[in-house]
């Protein structure tokens, strides 16, 4: 089987469009409104997700016929709670500032209904190259709304992007204000509708 | 040969197994990294004291290297982190704070210089942190630096250095020695305004000091202040040196 036949495309493309986790499923938006407020938080927590689901697929893609069936779930657990935990700890050792920043959420990426959903409807039944491209697609997947909705909120809220000011202060000067409901949680869901809405509408077509 | 993955022994030596090196490997992971982390941490508080003294946007080695220039002394007094630091050649006294805001811990620093006009001692700078304050409202005790720079300047203790005036209120009615709250955080301000009230308090005795810890203040701040030139009477009118009443 090759690596990249048509199949295997699909598998990794697919969830950055038709079978998109948040766009389509509407899984894992949870942490999606907790960590935009700002991008580089956003753009961490997306890459966190999509190491974690890529590794977590393929661990339990390789042992997927030794796992006894009634304790699946368990075991799935425990490998993304270990791998969870890992990724914690490398980020409070080499990214201090964004460990600090979104505090619980890495540890929530535990409970993240993408990475369950995942293991449980792919790599519980696909060889292990296979779901690593799905654990990274739909990792990306979901990391590219937290950035799309991270951006926004961080530059209307704040006026910056990762923390650069964008919007000169000649516009400050003229009255312009940072609007502060954005950098709320409330804005994050509101945001992610407008997403879900322009998805549906102009890329999504029905199988 | 096929396993039965079902039965009962199986799934006890299967999970015994995975959670072993699991375990194993967690620990090792931790080992590895906590050198690098605990730096992380220590450099992190290094940074925050700077910003308490209006030393902002270091980061890594820089800071590093100015903490090291501008930090004299570290101890700690009755529980609480007590730096001193000297910035032009004046000697300044940073405070460690910690306090509960709405959700969760709040804690930060405070750096304070005599001012003998402003009953011994006005606020230098001020930083503040949270664990899990709302982004936009509490949080702002530690995003805004607009904020964090009303304290400058501000009297800390009344004319007999035997309470703490500074404070945050809703309503400033004495510019002197109160701050404006957040707007829209009032709780985690007032968490603000009694952590400042139970660090100085400390000094004042309003928080169970007696008088070995009052004549304590006066032998050490003596001692940091060897060299400069309040003369010994001076110092001694500015903390007032003698039994606290208690209320």
């Amino acid at each position: 089987m090759a690596l990249f036949s048509k199949q295997n495309k699909e598998v990794f493309t697919n969830p950055l469009n038709l079978d998109h986790p948040i766009l389509g499923q509407v899984l894992g938006i949870c942490s999606a409104l907790a960590v935009t407020s700002q991008l580089k938080p956003a753009i961490v927590m997306g890459l966190a997700v999509t190491v974690i689901t890529a590794f977590a697929n393929v661990i339990i893609s390789i042992i997927r016929n030794t796992i006894p069936n009634r304790i699946r779930i368990v075991v799935q657990l425990v490998v993304v709670a270990a791998l969870v935990t890992i990724v914690s700890q490398i980020l409070k050792a080499f990214a201090y500032d964004v460990s600090v920043q979104l505090s619980v959420y890495v540890g929530l990426i535990i409970t993240n209904c993408i990475l369950m959903g995942r293991l449980e409807a792919f790599a519980m039944q696909n060889k292990p190259w296979p779901s690593f491209l799905d654990g990274v697609g739909n990792g990306l997947g979901y990391a590219m709304i937290l950035v799309i909705v991270g951006a926004v909120r961080e530059l209307l809220g704040r006026g910056s992007l990762l923390g650069f000011q964008i919007i000169p202060d000649a516009c400050y000067d003229f009255g312009y204000m940072n609007n502060g409901m954005m950098t709320m949680p409330a804005m994050a869901l509101i945001l992610v509708g407008c997403v879900i809405w322009v998805h549906r509408a102009y890329f999504y077509k029905e199988k | 040969m096929k396993l039965n993955t079902n039965s009962n022994s199986y799934i006890i030596i299967y999970s015994a197994i995975l959670v072993v090196i699991v375990a194993f490997l967690l620990a090792f992971v931790y080992k590895a990294l906590k050198p690098m982390q605990d730096r992380n941490v220590e450099l992190d508080r290094k940074i925050q004291v700077l910003y308490s003294l209006n030393i902002r946007n270091l980061d890594g080695a820089e800071a590093e290297a100015k903490y090291k220039e501008v930090i004299e002394e570290e101890s700690d007094f009755m529980g609480n982190e007590l730096l001193i630091a000297e910035i032009d050649g004046e000697t300044l006294m940073v405070y460690g704070m910690k306090g509960m805001g709405l959700w969760g811990g709040i804690s930060g620093y405070m750096s304070v210089r005599l001012d003998p006009e402003k009953g011994g001692f006005s606020v230098y700078g001020a930083y503040f942190n949270h664990e899990s304050e709302t982004a936009g409202l509490g949080a702002e005790i530690k995003d805004s630096q607009e904020w964090q720079e009303k304290f400058i300047g501000k009297r800390i203790f009344d004319e007999d250095c035997k309470h703490v005036v500074l404070s945050v209120v809703k309503k400033v009615e004495d510019p002197e020695c109160q701050v404006d709250c957040v707007t829209g955080a009032t709780l985690t301000s007032n968490g603000v305004d009694e952590m400042i009230k139970k660090t100085f308090g400390l000094w004042t005795g309003e928080y169970d000091l007696d008088m070995d810890e009052s004549e304590l203040k006066y032998q050490f701040l003596k001692s940091v202040l060897t060299g400069s030139d309040i003369s010994d009477a001076e110092l001694k009118k500015m903390i007032k040196v003698k039994k606290v009443e208690k209320e």
